[in-house]
């Protein structure tokens, strides 16, 4: 596949009549199969060790979110607070990979993470739904940058893909692309997909290829906000896209579930998806991460339990 | 064509957790047989995690029913036993092979579990006037003291009677406003399960009470240690083990239940110890005056 893979993608990002050669081209997602193997393979069971090594490797993948419309800045600073010591009675928890507000809030939150290690992440492009103008689109994303947040999670346009327009979808991405390059180099743009408006397996892969084409550096696969939001099937599409891409660019790109993970369990599903999907190599917070609030303290619980040999609460761990 | 004769439908007895009948994570099951030795159906094993995903009910379930007013408690109580007053016969039936007891003597303790539960819903709406009030006290204040649910409590309940220990230990748990994991009798966990489903349709909030079949053995020593059980009824265990497991829940420092050594005779008269031993005591000063 990889050699005329390689040509391809040359051509599919000529013009928008290319790329929708190269989208409508790619091969369908055999429905059954991908549920069966992804359900398959969420029965794996996990041996302790491995499981204590998971549990301290999805921690450090979360990206700790709160987007409210009543966040408050402290709020914010609480939640950064936790970001950096999740679980405080417990200093060897290691911290997690960022934490992800609405672009208003990306001041505060890089002021109470400078130093740590801990990235912050915001959200842009009219968040959620994408339902603005480009200009708009791109203020918002300056507002980010320029915040000082090194991750900005935008939104595809939906409504632009699901009528046929992958060259809008396409230029969109390198717009915002370009303006996260032209404030900071370093910036980590990660594109929202919103799986569960997208209707198909077919449509996850073609709109997985066109965020990586486009210059995404993770795909994502919900804002949290629309069920269903991440799955197993729909992780398994974009895990598979991201290792084609790498087997035919040799570029790595990561991929991020968000929405509906709360469980110490799910997580480690996904994990095991990660590296049989795409392989251990993926197995880092810089290309694999969660989006989530409640699953921090499930994973703090089950850390807990695993050291100290009996169960715990929800009253132990700090909200 | 011949007339065949008809094919008993065994019932398969599963484990009740947050109001829905699972079977064990573990998949495990044991063979229940009759007091006599004769095999009766096979009942799900509970393991630590079926456990552990009990607490969880519990304790979600927890805010609502001990938020709910006393005398709505009392209501749902009262239907427990309307339900089961329906379901009467089939009950009788389970405790003469569970306990291995005759048919009248069955009759006797069925008709005194449901009264058992009539008895505790008239209760739940007097328990603030009868363990609490207000207090004298040498200054301008008023000081009144509230009896509150403890929280969840785990219960190893009685390993003998079947039916009527296990709906003694129980009531009295909701009736408080608690909420309960109880790990039934291991030889004779069918009227268990069957007191399950009438608790299921019975108005019952899911996950105020949890009921698990297995070894209390096995079972103990988790919901002993479980940080977030916060009352201890150890009743269904050995004698031997019962320092043990009132050590490690001092750990967490759980309420654990005064029992005698052996079962007591159930048909007596309860009082209010169990009620007592699942409340906790808010004493709130307030200022007199203007």
């Amino acid at each position: 596949m990889s050699v005329a893979l390689t040509e391809r993608l040359d051509d599919a990002t000529r013009d928008a009549s290319s790329l929708r050669r190269f989208l409508d081209g790619l091969p369908g997602v055999d429905q059954v199969g991908l549920e069966q193997r992804a359900a398959t393979l969420a029965t794996r069971s996990i041996k302790q060790d491995a499981k204590r090594w998971a549990i301290d490797t999805a921690i450090s993948m979360v990206d700790l979110t709160t987007l409210e419309g009543a966040d408050t800045r402290g709020a914010v600073r609480s939640l950064c607070a936790k970001a950096v010591r999740p679980d405080p009675q417990r200093p060897d928890t290691p911290h997690v990979a960022a934490v992800c507000v609405y672009p208003d809030l990306a001041a505060t939150a890089v002021e109470a993470l400078a130093g740590t290690g801990v990235a912050v992440a915001s959200v842009a492009t009219a968040f959620p739904s994408g339902r603005s103008n480009r200009a708009v689109k791109l203020a918002d994303t300056a507002l980010a940058v320029d915040s000082g947040a090194t991750e900005v999670d935008m939104v595809i346009d939906r409504g632009a893909f699901l009528e046929g327009r992958y060259g809008d979808v396409f230029d969109e991405i390198v717009a915002v692309k370009a303006a996260c390059a032209a404030a900071q180099d370093t910036v980590h743009l990660k594109v929202i997909l919103e799986t569960g408006e997208l209707a198909t397996y077919d449509n996850v892969r073609k709109a997985s290829w066109l965020a990586l084409l486009a210059g995404g550096d993770v795909i994502k696969t919900s804002t949290g906000k629309v069920s269903p939001a991440a799955t197993l099937p729909v992780a398994h599409v974009m895990l598979q896209a991201v290792r084609d891409f790498h087997e035919a660019t040799g570029e790595l790109r990561g991929v991020k579930v968000a929405g509906g993970i709360r469980t110490t369990k799910d997580a480690i599903r996904y994990l095991v998806a990660v590296n049989e999907v795409a392989g251990e190599w993926w197995l880092t917070p810089s290309l694999f991460r969660f989006g989530a609030s409640s699953l921090l303290n499930d994973l703090l619980l089950q850390r807990r339990a695993k050291q100290d040999g009996h169960y715990s609460g929800a009253n132990y761990v700090p909200e | 064509m011949a007339k065949s004769e008809r094919v008993g439908v065994a019932k398969t007895y599963k484990l009740y957790i947050g109001g829905k009948f699972p079977r064990s994570e573990s998949g495990r099951s044991y063979q229940v047989t009759s007091e006599g030795g004769a095999f009766l159906a096979n009942a799900a094993q509970a393991s630590r995690k079926d456990l552990r995903d009990a607490v969880v009910a519990a304790r979600s379930a927890f805010g609502a029913w001990s938020g709910a007013t006393a005398y709505n408690r009392g209501q749902v109580l009262y239907r427990v036993a309307e339900v089961m007053e329906g379901r009467r016969d089939q009950f009788i039936a389970e405790v003469r092979d569970a306990d291995g007891v005759r048919p009248r003597s069955a009759e006797s303790l069925v008709d005194t579990a449901i009264d058992r539960w009539v008895w505790y819903a008239g209760w739940t709406d007097k328990l603030a006037a009868v363990l609490g009030g207000t207090n004298p006290v040498a200054g301008p204040y008023f000081s009144f003291t509230v009896p509150e649910p403890t929280g969840v409590v785990g219960v190893l309940a009685p390993q003998r009677s079947s039916l009527l220990g296990l709906v003694s230990v129980l009531a009295p748990v909701v009736a408080t406003g608690c909420t309960a994991v109880v790990v039934s009798s291991a030889a004779r966990p069918l009227p268990a399960i069957t007191l399950a489903e009438v608790l299921a349709t019975s108005d019952v909030p899911g996950g105020v009470v949890n009921l698990l079949t297995g070894h209390a053995a096995e079972l103990g020593p988790w919901l002993a240690s479980h940080a977030d059980v916060n009352a201890l009824d150890l009743t269904g265990a050995d004698a031997e083990h019962r320092t043990e497991l009132a050590r490690s829940a001092a750990d967490t420092v759980k309420r654990v239940l005064r029992i005698p050594e052996q079962e007591p005779d159930w048909t007596a008269s309860p009082g209010l110890g169990r009620l007592r031993a699942y409340l906790e005591d808010k004493t709130v000063w307030h200022p007199m005056g203007v």
